[in-house]
């Protein structure tokens, strides 16, 4: 039964899109796309119960039996990645009842709405085949539908975002398209298991050594990871509200899943440790944190800062990945669900401003959190996860990620753990002095009237998604074990433990 | 050696291929010319896909006794998915090249970092 519910997760978004599409409706393309999203979610959520103790479950599309066929082969991993996303597709399809008639033209929104599901769709999928060539499918269903998403920002400047992400997201595809290229003419398979069963017999070839590099490269691209970041903060900063919360916290996450998958599935740890790539991570890593803790401190426009900052909490999953201990991937997988949570949270945060006072630039925000007590309690307490305060999702993943690192007396990671943790202090504080503690001045944003305070006040289903991802920032915070539990069993079957 | 470079010349023509479409891709500013230089890049990926799955005399993979040696069709397949992927990121590409160039009235990329600045 559970295995038939697999594919419908592919499935029900891919048909309920081209529907979405033909209808000019906001309240009904806005309906259908939440009702699939909550439905991936609660499909999800079976199949993670199912899988959670190390059973596997396999649909082979079609009836073709593996290596031959495509086959989607379900562990914790891919079922908790699956949960992530869907989960945060339900967030941002409740914020976007009020936010998408406000920044889309409401003509658009059936088009709106049918690329969030393809994304959707093209997310779900990457976390659920077993098929490095679907995969690779996926991956430019999701990007494709993420540049028009992206394009459809108010300001000028989203068209080019897109158009960068789009070259520099091609040029990753590509590359990722090469390297599975080599591995199968080397292997002769496509099937990711059967690939890693046969491994010892074609690894002393030359082509997988630049398969893998192609495929890291290509990867590294899409997750953003430093210095191949540069597409991440305009794209974030520049998309619509509801789409700069889903990107930010699903995209890169997911791969990071396929890079989680290349490293410790499709490869064998030993081969890449040969090749320095720990070493060559943990530097990229930490530079990643640092510099993207810097950059964020430097801006003065909140979602710029927040897409700065997913480069530096992207440097904290890498160190987790590369310290090639159970604590560091526990840490590591602890955090894609951590930092998804906390940035989904942020990002609403953000959606509101603009909704709200038309303008996320610190200096048009001045003291107007006294006006919005609740949001901008929501975020405080979401900047507060980010930086790592006991109590908040933050400070768990941080935890984990110091014990690691002075595990194997790493000095200098932790070195960079602590400075990133202390600009995020310093980019946090940012937010709430202009929002606060700086005096409230009289308004002068475009499109309202001088003079005119009455801004519209923030629906409640903003509020509602808002006050969702803060919860679950605390919540998570509190107890920690499911999240650690899942992310635990995630990381010993990555080991093979 | 010789033998090496000719045994393998569809490689380096599809090196050059990539190479040719790689670099006008970075180097041009001009948006048109970046999306020519990327579908150039895309295309020898489809064609080193393609060549990869010839086998020397083999032929069209259909069950006869007369022929023994077929040519891998698996790569071929791969490729149609390839191209349409390629298709559809190339009209993307153009389309916002058009809403660009209705907003910015340029499609020079160094033109349009300097009027984003000054905004």
């Amino acid at each position: 039964m559970t295995e038939q519910l697999t594919i419908l997760l592919v499935v029900i978004p891919l048909l309920s899109a081209p529907i979405t599409a033909i209808f000019k409706n906001h309240l009904l393309t806005w309906a259908i796309t939440l009702s699939v999203s909550i439905v991936c979610f609660a499909i999800s959520g079976v199949i993670l119960a199912e899988v959670i103790d190390g059973k596997h479950v396999i649909y082979e599309l079609g009836g073709w039996r593996p290596p031959w066929g495509i086959e989607y082969k379900i562990d914790s991993l891919n079922a908790f990645i699956a949960l992530i996303v869907s989960g945060i597709a339900v967030v941002s399809g409740i914020f976007s009842f009020r936010s998408a008639p406000s920044e889309i033209d409401t003509t658009q929104s059936g088009l709106f709405y049918a690329a969030f599901q393809l994304c959707l769709l093209g997310l779900l999928g990457i976390a659920l085949t077993g098929d490095i060539f679907n995969l690779f499918v996926f991956l430019e269903i999701s990007s494709l539908s993420s540049y028009a998403l992206i394009s459809m920002g108010r300001k000028r400047q989203a068209l080019t975002a897109s158009f960068a992400y789009l070259i520099l997201g091609t040029i990753g595809a590509t590359f990722f398209l090469i390297g599975v290229g080599f591995l199968y003419a080397a292997s002769g398979s496509l099937n990711i298991a059967d690939i890693a069963e046969r491994f010892s017999s074609f690894e002393d070839m030359q082509l997988v050594v630049t398969a893998f590099i192609f495929i890291l490269l290509g990867i590294a691209l899409k997750a953003a990871i430093f210095p191949l970041h540069s597409w991440l903060p305009n794209a974030y900063g520049f998309a619509p509200s509801t789409v700069s919360i889903f990107l930010s916290a699903t995209a890169t996450k997911v791969s990071i899943y396929v890079l989680l998958r290349v490293l410790f599935d499709l490869y064998p740890i030993a081969y890449w440790q040969e090749l320095l790539i720990p070493q060559l991570l943990l530097v990229l890593g930490c530079v990643g944190v640092i510099y993207g803790s810097v950059r964020a401190w430097q801006q003065v426009e909140i979602k710029r800062l927040l897409a700065f900052s997913s480069v530096a909490q992207i440097g904290y999953i890498v160190i987790g990945i590369a310290l090639l201990t159970e604590t560091g991937l526990t840490a590591a997988v602890l955090h894609l669900f951590n930092h998804a949570i906390i940035k989904a949270t942020l990002f609403i945060g953000a959606g509101i401003l603009v909704y709200r006072a038309n303008s996320t630039k610190l200096s048009d925000l001045r003291g107007f959190g006294a006006s919005m007590p609740w949001t901008f309690f929501a975020m405080a307490f979401a900047g507060l996860s980010l930086i790592g305060v006991p109590g908040t999702v933050g400070f768990v993943t941080k935890w984990y990620l110091l014990e690691a690192a002075i595990q194997q007396s790493k000095w200098i990671v932790v070195g960079a753990i602590v400075i990133g943790s202390v600009f995020a202090i310093a980019y946090v504080w940012k937010i709430v002095e202009a929002l606060y503690f700086n005096s409230k001045r009289k308004i002068h944003i475009q499109h309202v009237k001088s003079g005119d305070i009455n801004i519209p006040s923030a629906s409640k289903s903003m509020g509602l998604a808002l006050w969702l991802g803060a919860i679950a920032c605390l919540y998570f915070g509190l107890f920690t074990n499911i999240p650690f539990n899942a992310a635990n069993a995630v990381a010993k079957a990555l080991l093979g433990m | 050696m010789l033998e090496y470079v000719a045994g393998h010349v569809n490689y380096w023509l599809i090196i050059v291929v990539m190479m040719v479409g790689l670099y006008t891709l970075i180097s041009r500013t001009n948006l048109m010319k970046k999306l020519a230089g990327l579908a150039m890049f895309q295309t020898a990926v489809i064609l080193f896909y393609v060549s990869l799955g010839k086998v020397k005399d083999g032929t069209v993979p259909i069950v006869d006794d007369a022929y023994e040696i077929y040519s891998n069709p698996l790569p071929q397949v791969l490729m149609l998915t390839a191209i349409v992927v390629g298709v559809a990121t190339t009209a993307l590409g153009f389309a916002l090249v058009i809403r660009i160039k209705e907003s910015y009235d340029s499609i020079e990329e160094d033109e349009i970092n300097k009027l984003d600045q000054d905004a």
